[in-house]
Parts: structure tokens; sequence; C-alpha cells
């Protein structure tokens, strides 16, 4: 993609602002499931989108090739194929490589070329760099520097499927029904200065983190700005590009557990820092006067998910939907509950989380839903 | 000598309302109003009259205006009438011209050339009245990361020192000789009650002023007055000024004549002597001895203070505030050509240094170029007006402002520009007992926290307005300005776009 500014924002506006559905549902014990029910479900909420944008994003998909690396590269030429896969074959061991299916539909039109690609990392080429680090250069070189290539899914075990129209099409398009895995997130787009561009639709993925999101971040400019300090360089001038960036700034770069990711992008109110226990102060007093150009200021919800798990996040405020549900060991997180009850009507819990409280199912922890005395009151007093 | 400059303002007085009750002869320090016993008539010699307003303000009858004398020159653009008079002065006076206050040409101010953002439909607008909005800033380097014991889930890396603002606008140093104690005192309770700071300015602290050390910037001048261990641990905050936004490049001026018992003993020097700061720092000829300076201060405070250090924004003020901060600077204080002073000479004061608002911007992105903006607060100074301004100020990359004349404004100052007489009739700029009694403490404290809780109330207005619910996200937000009747060179160093775009 040569100029992904143009593409995705043609008329140069600050950024690119988008409403949405989002939905994540997970199997907390790892089993797989199709994606049938996601997209039944995510359907139910077409009214969210615009048929601008749709997009999924499967962990525990490739079970076969888990310990590589699984690209999912869209062209928009012949050329830029070869040129990207004369590039992965010198920086990468290619272990295998296939069209993705998709199924022809009359509602998507002009769909790129979609490649897979199993990689593993040419320590050679790669000389001191972790693996990582490694491919997330690479992914940066092909989207900036390779004409009519975009690499949209680089993590190992899951894959991203996304591109212009309903995300019930997309689905159908990409044959997810066909696909299995433990945890999908699932978005449909509304962008309101943007033409479709298949790049542009959400999950966002860096290694094996996706983020979907519905929001306007008010934040953007400086959380931005800080970003470009430490070398993100945004192409698409999305809230959401900026938001997997900052992710992967504090994972994977500064180490942070992945629980403090909530204690930044909504760090709580510092009335409500000052009321903690003094470790605690010092703990969240130190992480928002270091990050607070990444509090993420605005209305948003996000599903960020990586392996083995899923956290919903709203803003402080809670200034966009967010309702989560369990059944059995199944955590199901929705903009809209109708789209839950869709595909299982029966639920053992629903609630709407506090704003700026994480919601989180992992394969590691047991899932534990509010009790569910607590859940009715904060569900009545809400509504 | 004759003089040939003729007066400024005509003061006008009603017969029908003057009571005769001599109120504007004791108010005007000035000598310009006087009693005739003889005649019962108040007169007034109008040479004398700087514009005030005291007496205007105190007649219990109103019966006093005062108005410009619009004495007409024959018009010529070069030889404007204060082009003019500037002669007159100095041909008269032989001397250098000196003045008060900050520079008061038309040169462009940049805050009135950009607009704020609002949120309309694809986000919502915050409600402070309903909903949380947080003012608070805290001052101090930031760590590059913060690391996290897997195991105890705590802090392993301990934050450096911190200062807390409850608002981001802190009052700029103003000296005890410049200003009177009961000033000081006024600032010092202010910044107590409002969760602020005030600084003592390059005159030391007066032994009365020590109980608001928490709320307390210490400064450090090339003249060193009144600087010792006790001092420099008494506040929060040290700061080094190398410069000021008014004279950058001069040192201060304090005539003997303001250098009473008083002074004399918290500055350090004899009764009645001249304390006139050098240029430079004598101990400072170049970055690294800055860098000397500052170690040595944190030594002498045990790594507990925040260094500030403090210049005035000139024509290189982005290389110098990098060097600054690689100096180990916690603050970088930048006082722009607005700035104001207690004295400094005219020529200085009209013609040196440059905007605030572009040294600001400047400075914010090549710190961020540098990836150093972390690690120092960035602290801005010189002709801040209002709420707008902090709020554009903080949208370009300020974490706080510095008022100094808005302060004073809000204790009575009307900017007449007689800083270096010493002879405010307002109490202010004087260290003349009968003077300086005008300036009640208690009142003068109030009024200066109503001003902050007022602008506070307004910037979480405009936060709100925008979306935002914690000046942290406006901080260096400058997507959320644009600007109009600027140049394409202009936004580009403003780091902005044009209205429309």
């Amino acid at each position: 993609m040569q100029d992904l500014r143009k593409i995705q924002n043609p008329y140069n506006s600050d950024k690119v602002i988008d409403a949405c559905s989002i939905f994540g549902m997970m199997d907390t014990s790892g089993q797989r499931f199709s994606g049938a029910a996601i997209i039944k479900a995510i359907g139910n909420m077409r009214v969210r989108g615009n048929g601008l944008g749709g997009g999924f994003a499967v962990y525990g998909l490739y079970p076969d090739y888990a310990e590589y690396y699984a690209m999912h590269v869209m062209y928009l030429s012949r050329e830029g194929k070869t040129e990207t896969e004369a590039f992965l074959k010198e920086k990468f061991h290619l272990v295998d490589a296939d069209e993705i299916k998709t199924r022809p539909l009359a509602a998507i039109k002009d769909p790129p070329l979609v490649w897979r690609y199993f990689l593993k990392v040419n320590r050679y080429q790669a000389g001191i760099q972790a693996d990582d680090d490694f491919v997330v250069d690479r992914v940066m070189d092909i989207n900036i520097k390779i004409r009519d290539s975009f690499v949209f899914s680089s993590g190992k075990d899951m894959g991203v499927f996304k591109g212009v129209g309903y995300p019930e099409e997309i689905g159908q398009y990409f044959r997810l029904e066909e696909y299995e895995g433990y945890l999908w997130t699932s978005h449909g787009r509304y962008p309101t200065n943007s033409r479709g561009w298949w790049g542009g639709a959400h999950p966002f993925n860096i290694l094996d983190w996706t983020v979907v999101h519905n929001g306007e971040i008010s934040s953007y400019g400086i959380n931005r700005r800080y970003l470009e300090q430490y070398g993100y360089i945004c192409t698409m001038e999305t809230d959401t590009e900026v938001i997997a960036y900052a992710i992967d700034l504090l994972v994977r770069k500064h180490g942070l557990p992945v629980d403090t990711i909530s204690q930044v992008f909504a760090a709580p109110f510092w009335d409500d820092i000052d009321r903690k226990p003094p470790v605690e102060q010092e703990l969240l007093r130190a992480l928002r006067q270091t990050y607070g150009s990444l509090l993420l200021n605005g209305p948003f919800t996000l599903i960020i998910a990586h392996a083995g798990e899923m956290i919903g996040l709203t803003d402080r405020i809670r200034l966009r939907p967010l309702t989560a549900a369990t059944k059995g060991k199944v955590l199901f997180l929705s903009s809209e509950e109708a789209a839950i009850r869709t595909i299982s009507p029966q639920l053992e819990s629903v609630w709407i989380p506090v704003g700026g409280e994480p919601i989180a199912g992992s394969l590691k922890i047991p899932l534990n839903p509010p009790s569910p005395v607590s859940v009715v009151a904060a569900y009545k007093m809400d509504r | 000598m004759k003089t040939f400059i003729p007066s400024k303002f005509i003061v006008e007085r009603d017969p029908a309302r003057c009571i005769q009750c001599q109120v504007c002869v004791n108010q005007c320090s000035f000598a310009v109003n006087s009693y005739d016993a003889a005649d019962n008539e108040v007169m007034a010699d109008e040479n004398n009259c700087v514009g005030c307003h005291r007496c205007v303000v105190f007649c219990p009858t109103n019966a006093l205006n005062i108005r410009k004398n619009t004495l007409d020159y024959r018009e010529n653009y070069n030889w404007r009438p204060e082009a003019i008079e500037d002669i007159l002065k100095q041909a008269e006076t032989g001397g250098m011209l000196l003045t008060g206050m900050g520079n008061d040409k038309g040169y462009k101010v940049y805050w009135d050339h950009i607009l704020l953002n609002a949120s309309q439909v694809t986000n919502p607008s915050i409600d402070p009245l309903r909903e949380p909005m947080e003012l608070v800033t805290y001052l101090g380097r930031k760590p590059d990361r913060v690391e996290i014991d897997p195991v105890t889930h705590t802090l392993k890396n301990a934050m450096p020192p911190q200062v807390k603002l409850n608002v981001p606008v802190m009052f700029s140093a103003m000296s005890y000789g410049a200003v009177s104690l009961n000033v000081q005192h006024s600032l010092a309770r202010a910044a107590t009650e409002a969760g602020t700071f005030w600084n003592t300015g390059e005159g030391g602290l007066h032994a009365s002023l020590y109980p608001y050390g928490d709320h307390t910037i210490v400064q450090v001048a090339s003249g060193r007055f009144g600087v010792h261990s006790k001092y420099l641990n008494a506040g929060q905050v040290v700061e080094i000024k190398i410069g000021q936004g008014a004279k950058p490049g001069i040192g201060g001026h304090l005539p003997g004549e303001k250098v009473t018992a008083e002074v004399s003993r918290t500055r350090m020097i004899p009764i009645g002597s001249d304390a006139l700061s050098p240029a430079p720092q004598h101990d400072i000829y170049s970055i690294e001895d800055l860098a000397q300076l500052v170690y040595a201060l944190k030594e002498a405070t045990g790594y507990r203070k925040l260094i500030s250090v403090k210049i005035a924004a000139v024509h290189n003020v982005a290389a110098i505030a990098s060097g600054m901060v690689r100096a180990g600077a916690d603050i970088i204080a930048i006082d722009g050509l607005r700035g104001s002073t207690g004295a400094a000479p005219k020529v200085i004061r009209d013609n040196v240094g440059i905007p605030i608002e572009m040294a600001l911007a400047a400075v914010d992105a090549r710190l961020r170029q540098e990836n150093i903006r972390n690690q120092a607060s960035l602290v801005i100074a010189g002709g801040i007006r209002n709420s707008g301004d902090i709020a554009k100020a903080i949208a370009l990359g300020a974490d706080a402002v510095y008022i100094g004349t808005a302060a004073l404004i809000a204790l009575g100052c009307t900017a007449c520009q007689q800083c270096h007489t010493g002879k405010c009739a307002w109490g202010i700029c004087t260290s003349d007992l009968a003077l300086t009694k005008r300036i009640n403490p208690e009142i003068g404290s109030r009024r200066l926290v109503n001003l902050l809780r007022g602008w506070a109330i307004e910037l979480k207005d405009i936060l709100g307005g925008m979306g935002i619910n914690a000046l942290e996200s406006l901080r260096g937000n400058r997507l959320h300005l644009r600007g109009i009747g600027l140049s394409d060179n202009e936004l580009k160093i403003l780091g902005i776009r044009p209205v429309g775009d």
C-alpha cells in the first residue's frame, strides 16, 4: 500500500471517526467452536454499522501450525503479491501458503486477493532481534514500503478476516462457519468520513493482539504524539490503530502485565486512587503520571484479545455501551444484550460493567461473573 | 530643566460631585491631587498622573475620571508620540529608560489566533456539572516506563519526586522587595488554599512565609540573594533563574530605596544598597555548568525537591531547552516576550525575545522529537490573561502556566507600568510601608483564590465541551486547536491546522 493515508483518510481529516457494533465470545475452557454463532450475533446489530466495514478475529485457529506466524495479506495487484512473496521468502522460512477460500457474494464488491502464509523467522536475517520484534518490523515494512500489499493479521494460532461490507456478509464471504476457535471477536463499522477500504475494517492486529473498538478517542492527538516518540508510525489515522500500538508498547516493549492496560487506558480518577490502600495508590499514581498521554479519553468500548485472553473495557464514564454475560464457561461481550440473546437465549448472568472496569475471560483463570444479586442491582440501576 | 513631555492623562473632577474629602489626595502616591485649604478645592497636577485609577476607584462620590490626553502631534508613522517622548526623557535625564510590566507593543498575540474545538454528534460533550472532571497535574520528571514486580504486583521503580497542582496555574516569581510582603503573603496563602504554588522570586524567603513551604517554589538567581541551606529546603521546588521574559540577558534590578530593614534581612544585603543581579549566573557560562548547579542543588536538597530552570524565550529556545532537560532539570520554565518585570530597561523589554506561544510549540515539539519530553515538565509564562489562553497553552504542550501580571491585576494592579518607581498606588510593587498596607493578605488571597476557582470552572467547561474529562488528554493534543489568520509557517511552527481544515 503506497499511501495508506490517501486510501484510509481521503479528506485528510485529523483522524478517522467511526461508530460500531462489537461482539466477543470466548470459551474459557478452550473448547473450539465455529464462526456460525458470532456471524449471527453481529448480524443482529446490523443497524449499528453502515456496510463500510466488518471483520472477525479468531484464536485457536491454526492448531496444526501453532508455532508459526500466520500472516494474512491482502493484495490489490499481482505485482504486489510477487514483490511481497519475494520479501517474505527472503526474511522468513515459508512453511505453507494458500489463498484464503472465499464464497462469492453479490454484496461483496471488488474484493482484494487474500493470501495466508505460515512463516518461521529466518534467524540469519533477524540477527539479534527477537522473533516478535522482527515480525512487527517486517509487517511495517510491507505495509509502508511494498505497493498494493497489506498485512492485516500476523499472530500465531490466530487470524483476522475483514473487509468492506456488513460483518455478517464478510463472515459468509470468508466462510468463517468452516473455521473453529475458542475465542472470536467481531466488528461492524460505521465510518463517518472515510470511504470503505478493506484494510480499514476492524479488528486491528499486531502479532497476536487484536482490537475491536467502538468509539471516538478525543485524546487521539496526544495518544498519537506520544506513540510517535517510540517510533510507531500511525499510517491510518484511526483511533483503533493507536490503541493497538499502545497495547504493543505497554505489554511487549515495557513488559507490563496485561491488566495494567485498563489502568492506563481508563485510569482511575485521582480521587479514587486516593482512596486505595497505600501500595496500590503508589502503583496507580505512577502509572497515571507516567502514561497520562495514553489515557484514552472520549467515548469508547474495546474488546482486546490475545492468545488465551479476551478483555472488554469502556471509557471511565461509559459513554459507549458494553454488556457482559456468561453461560457455563463462555463469556460474551457485546454492544447490545439482544445480540447475545440471539445466539444464547438462556444466560446465567448478564450485566453492564461499570465504566472503566475491565471484564476479562482467560484460559488460565476460571470465569468469575458477579453474583446474581449484584448483577440485578447494577442492571436495574442502569435501566 | 523644564520638561518638554506633555502629561499623558487628564484628570476630570466633577465639581458638582466633589465633596473635598481628600481621599484622592491621600490615595495618589504620585502626588497628582492636592488640597487647597484656602479655597477649599482639590486640584490636580496632571503631569504626574500615571493612569492607575486608584483615585477613581476610591472616590466616594464618583467625581473623578481619568482620560487619555489626546494631544495630537503632526501625524508621522515613524515619529509617533512614544518615540518622540522617549527621546525627550533621555535628553532630560541622560539615562537608560526604565519601565515596568511586560512588553506593551502590538506584536501578534498568537492566543488570539488560535481557536479551540468541541464535540458534536460523533462523540458526546461531557457535562462538568454532572460528571467528574480532572485538572490535577503532577509536575516532575517521569520515568521512561513503569516497572512492576511480577510477583507482588507492586511498583518496582520508585517515582522521582512530583509536586501536585489542583489547578494548572502557578504564581510567577515576584521577589520580596519588588513586591511587598503583603503581596507575597496573599500569593502564598492563595497557593496553599487553591492547591498550587507561588514563587519567591530572587529575593529570598521572609521568615513569616516559611509555613507555606509545601506550596512554595524558591528561586536561585544570579545575585544569590537570600539563598542558604534552610531556604533551599523550605519549598518543594528550587528554581534556577537564568532569564526573565521582560529582560532576557539582563539581571534583576532592585533600587536601594526599596531595600528596607526587612528586605535587607531577607536578602542578606545591607539596608539601602542596590540589589543588582549580574546578567549571567557567574557559575554558569555553559550548559555543563548548568548541570553542575542543578546537581549541586539536588545534593543540597537531598534529591527530595524538584529543580526547575527558568529561561526567557529567545530565538533558539528549543535547543536550549533540550540542553536543560539533559542537564537534569525537572521543570523547564519559559517566560515569553510579554512576561513582566518590576523594573527593566525599556529597550530590552520592548525588543528582545519571542512570543511564548511559539517558544512553547517549538520546545514541546523538540523535546518529543528527542524523546525526552517525559524527563521534564514544561511550565510557561508571559502574558497569560484567561482560562482560554491556559487551555490553548496546555493543548500546545505546556504542563502548567505561571501567572504574574494576572495575579497582580487580581490584587488591584491596572498595568500602569510604574513598577520600577516603587510608588505603586495599589500597594503592590512597592516597599513603602504606607502603601504596602493597602494590600490586606486576607482579602488579597481571597481575590486570588476566586480567580483560580473561576478559571478552574471555565477550564472544566472547555474540557467537557471537547469530550475530555482529564487535563492530561488535552496536554499536547494540538488536534484540538485550529489557527486563524496565520501564515503557513506560523501554523507549521505551532503544529496546528488552519480553521476549516
